[in-house]
């Protein structure tokens, strides 16, 4: 087992439950200094449930919780060295921005002049300088957002941990503000703990992702490694779009494994786990790694009758229908090589046995 | 609402309105409330204000104000008046806070139930109330016969007919409303300030007294300013359970009008109350603003108020919740090094612990004094002793026996129905105009259509009194049912605009747009949606009017009575077991129709 010494947080085993409802169940993380990762799930999933605890408002059931290598399962939030952030921002509206930022300052007993230089300082960093008389609902609120990472920096916490901070603002706001908070990891060298249920947000930002399903965690990876090497077949589903197909293992060699589909096909894969041969398995396929297999010869074809064909600006979707009813997507960049096939008539899909990825199915 | 504009106008939308004449004739349907209270509000009052500055040859004179403070036994009487109320408020404010603060951070399922509880003497009539406490607190009552017996005391404690009864019996009174009003403002504290202010290094009570207070004083102020106010009129608590020496301005009031018929001097004592009220209104405006009344939330109201006294309240304020808070976290650190935090286990938070048993305890106090009426009415005793000795249903049979019970409490029926239905009717059509139209001076009108809650009942009682006895209206229905329509439609106003405010209105402009005209969507679409809330608006006013006995002390007379005035009358000359059996009636009755309009509510809420 690893040193919980080598890492700035820590997280083994930690369970939670709420009455009959396991919030969280037995949740392992490992973060290096400066890394940004992010939870990423559907609502309900018990990203924010495993946040509280590290955070140390929750207690958990049982597990443990390591910071900067100190045991911190069941310290109050005052004694860890954890700074968050919270998506209504939690901006004390009786206070001004300076009372607000200077109030873990205060609460460490720091001298007014370096209180004063410190809120200063930050609020440059953040980009907001001059506000410190306003009050909270004064501003915008991607401005009372930036306070609110303003508020977490200042103290300089261990790790900073992030709770949807960016779910209340509109789409272009958003963007906007996913690259700077990605600035500000990097140019601070911060560890950022940092939970979103939008696939793309965490794609951008994170150095790894921690992907959460149902109180459990399903897959840590960089997004790379989420995206063509998922671990599951919910992974496959959450992040992007898929082509997916039932098969039996028939065989396997050489770093490939031979299977079989329903209506009797053949097709070549690459499994991330050992499969023995009778395994009832997924075939994960990504549109963009299909294409019309009429000229090329690829290792895995399919043919069947041309549905639809949407174009959506740069893309172009195709959706086939194999004979036994499955459908599947092809998607290319629009007015490419292609031309444009007619829908209706019958078409041949294919694509590489290194990009389908077999699933073992639970 | 700006964006009502550019969605569907009604039928006949603004054509219509150009050919039915001038804009204002929307807004007739608020005439009959504010021409109902102008005529048996303002009138009357103005009359007897009126008295007190003219002699008896009608000339205008200052003699009845200079009366006033010619002996100190008005003064006196006002200052033991600014006393009670002033504890009241103290006291409902330190043990409610607690409660407020529990209900307010519990799941909704819980709260729903405790709040049920905390209502309780709310529904419950108010001299069942005080008849509960006499047979609590007497010598010979429930709590002095189980201190007697477990030893802590060796003889009866006296509780009772001193000040410490009027406290107890004026907060239990006033309680309920002081725990509802903070409640409304704590429920809207985001819990996850607190949460903030932990991770950001509050410890101990910091983060309570530096976040969470701050932001919940518009609730203690505005509670405390509604206890307060409340507590001045007050007169029934402190005449069966105070002593001579807590006598209350309103005391002084009813003695000049029973006692000694002097008009002109009552309307001089009215007007002092009246200033004390406004006087504490302005001064309330001044330091926090009315606006946080109407329970906008804290930073709203409190943060940039300039002005002397705001600013030295503010500054004040700021370190009084400073200093508890460093003191707290001393207090808490120095606990830490004696416990240290663990890493390794859980520590159960004891303030949890204390918050709620703390909060129970008020609960209890609030909910359980009213249910000893009951075995007290079976005693086969002549005498309200605990505990009650035998069993006897011989007070129920006077009760039913006797003349005057039955008559009383039919009585009592027929105007409540009659002045909840009257209110509702001038009432709602207010509502809705005044949520759903722009005039000028809609604040302005607001305010004096609830104002007869601000403004002492007994001084409506007197003048109502001064005008009937000159239309002949005292000691008639009519009049009973007059009287208590004042004090019906504020209620009626508030809870029905508080309905309308939730009403979606873009239902009723999809069914516009279907082609249901004005008529029928009301009919058919908003009226089904807004029964429950009609029901609840309907049953508060009944409730108002059935357990009002300040009106009904004046404008009832002889043998002609409504019961709480029956049991006013009785318990002036002798608390006796009747009162019990009668009080234990009314409790299972006023049970009913709790019980009653809340089904309604719910099937009409189901549907
Ligand atoms: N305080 C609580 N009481 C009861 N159940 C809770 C509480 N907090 C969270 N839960 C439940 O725990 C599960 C996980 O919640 P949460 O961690 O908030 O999910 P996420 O943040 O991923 O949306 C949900 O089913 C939720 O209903
Ligand atoms: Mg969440």
């Amino acid at each position: 087992m690893t040193d919980p010494k080598d890492y700035k947080l820590v997280t083994r085993g930690v369970r939670k439950t709420y009455g009959p409802v396991v919030a969280l169940d037995g949740a392992d993380i490992e973060m290096r200094e400066g890394e940004f990762l992010t939870l990423l799930g559907p609502s309900g999933s018990g990203k924010t449930t495993l946040l509280m605890a590290i955070a140390g408002l929750n207690d958990p059931d049982r597990g443990e919780i390591w910071i900067d290598g100190k045991l911190a399962t069941y310290l109050p939030p005052f004694e860890r060295d954890v700074g968050m952030v919270f998506q209504n921002y939690a901006l004390f509206p009786h206070m001004t921005i300076y009372e607000n930022i200077a109030f873990p300052l205060r609460m460490r007993r720091q001298g007014e002049a370096a209180v004063r230089a410190a809120v200063r300082r930050v609020l440059d960093t953040v980009r907001l300088p001059g506000v410190e008389d306003r009050m909270p609902r004064e501003l915008s609120g991607g401005q009372q957002q930036r306070i609110a990472l303003a508020r977490c920096f200042v103290y300089e916490p261990s790790i900073i941990l992030m709770d949807e901070p960016l779910g209340a603002l509109d789409k272009k706001l958003r963007d906007a503000l996913q690259r700077e908070v990605k600035h500000l990891h990097e140019n601070l060298g911060i560890t950022v703990l940092y939970v979103t249920h939008d696939q793309e947000e965490a794609m951008v930002m994170s150095d790894r992702i921690c992907l959460m399903n149902d109180a459990r965690i399903e897959q840590i990876g960089t997004p790379a490694d989420l995206y063509f090497r998922p671990a599951s077949v919910f992974a496959a589903d959450f992040l992007g779009e898929s082509n997916l197909l039932s098969a039996t293992v028939a065989g396997t060699g050489g770093g490939e494994v031979a299977l079989t589909t329903g209506d009797g096909r053949t097709l070549r894969g690459r499994a991330r786990d050992e499969v023995e041969p009778g395994a009832r398995v997924t075939l994960m396929i990504r549109p963009e790694n299909v294409g019309f297999a009429s000229d090329t010869e690829p290792d895995n074809t399919v043919e069947g009758v041309l549905k639809e064909v949407i174009m959506s600006g740069q893309i172009t979707r195709y959706f086939l229908e194999l004979p036994d009813g499955a459908e599947m997507v092809a998607t290319g960049l629009t007015g490419g090589d292609r031309g444009r096939p007619e829908t209706g008539g019958t078409a041949r899909f294919g694509w590489a046995a290194e990009h389908t990825v077999v699933l073992r199915d639970h | 609402m700006t964006t009502s504009a550019r969605l569907p106008e009604p039928p006949g939308g603004r054509a219509a309105a150009r050919r039915r004449g001038p804009a204002w004739l929307r807004f007739w349907p608020i005439a009959p409330a504010v021409v109902f209270l102008v005529f048996f509000f303002v009138y009357p009052a103005t009359l007897l204000l009126g008295l007190s500055a003219v002699d008896a040859e009608g000339a205008p004179t200052i003699e009845h104000y200079a009366r006033l403070f010619r002996s100190d036994l008005y003064v006196k009487v006002l200052l033991i008046t600014l006393k009670v109320a002033g504890w009241t408020t103290l006291l409902s404010l330190v043990a409610g806070y607690p409660v407020a603060y529990l209900l307010a951070t519990v799941r909704d399922n819980t709260r729903n139930m405790l709040i049920i509880w905390v209502l309780m003497p709310f529904w419950t009539s108010f001299l069942v109330r005080t008849f509960a406490w006499i047979v609590l607190l007497g010598r010979s009552g429930a709590v002095n016969d189980l201190l007697v017996a477990l030893g802590l005391v060796e003889y009866p404690v006296r509780m009772i007919y001193n000040f410490t009864g009027v406290m107890i019996g004026m907060v239990h009174a006033l309680m309920p409303l002081c725990v509802l009003t903070m409640l409304s403002v704590m429920i809207n504290i985001d819990t996850n300030l607190t949460r903030a202010a932990s991770t950001l290094g509050a410890r101990g009570g910091q983060a309570f007294w530096r976040v969470y207070f701050p932001l919940s004083v518009p609730g203690v102020a505005a509670g405390g300013l509604l206890v307060f106010i409340t507590a001045l009129g007050f007169f029934i608590t402190p005449a069966l359970l105070g002593g001579r020496k807590d006598t209350m301005i309103v005391q002084l009031i009813i003695f000049q009008i029973h006692e000694v018929l002097n008009w002109a001097f009552a309307g001089a004592i009215a007007l002092l109350l009246l200033v004390t009220v406004l006087a504490i209104f302005f001064l309330y405006d001044r330091l926090l603003g009315l606006s946080t009344l109407s329970g906008e939330t804290a930073a709203a109201g409190a943060a940039r108020r300039h002005g002397i006294i705001a600013r030295a309240g503010g500054r004040l304020g700021r370190l009084f919740t400073a200093g508890m808070g460093n003191l707290c976290e001393a207090a808490a650190r120095l606990f830490d090094r004696l416990r240290p935090h663990r890493a390794d286990r859980p520590r159960r938070g004891l303030s949890r612990g204390a918050l709620w048993v703390a909060g129970l305890l008020v609960v209890a106090f609030l909910a359980v004094p009213s249910f000893f009426v009951i075995p007290v009415s079976f005693t086969e005793e002549g005498f309200l002793n605990w505990p009650p000795k035998g069993f006897s249903l011989q007070w129920y049979e006077l009760v039913f026996a006797s003349a005057e019970w039955p008559k009383a409490a039919a009585r009592s029926l027929v105007v409540a129905v009659c002045a909840a239905s009257l209110g509702m009717l001038v009432g709602v059509p207010a509502a809705f105009v005044l949520v759903r139209q722009r005039f000028f001076g809609k604040t302005a009108v607001f305010a004096f259509l609830v104002s007869p809650i601000i403004i002492p009942n007994i001084i409506i009682a007197v003048s109502l009194f001064y005008l009937f006895s000159k239309l002949a209206l005292v000691g008639t229905i009519t009049g009973l049912v007059l009287g208590h329509t004042v004090l019906a439609i504020p209620y009626v106003v508030i809870t029905v605009m508080a309905l309308i405010k939730n009403y979606d209105r873009r239902l009723d402009q999809a069914a516009w747009t279907l082609g249901a005209s004005r008529l029928r969507t009301f009919l058919h679409v908003t009226f089904p949606i807004i029964r429950p809330g009609l029901i609840a608006a309907f049953m508060f006013a009944f409730i108002i009017s059935f357990d009002e006995l300040t009106i009904a002390l004046f404008v009832t007379g002889g043998d002609f009575t409504t019961l709480p005035k029956q049991m006013w009358d009785d318990a002036i000359m002798r608390v006796n077991p009747t009162l019990a059996a009668v009080a234990t009636l009314l409790l299972v009755f006023m049970s009913c129709v709790i019980v009653l309009s809340e089904i309604l509510r719910r099937r009409g809420a189901a549907r």
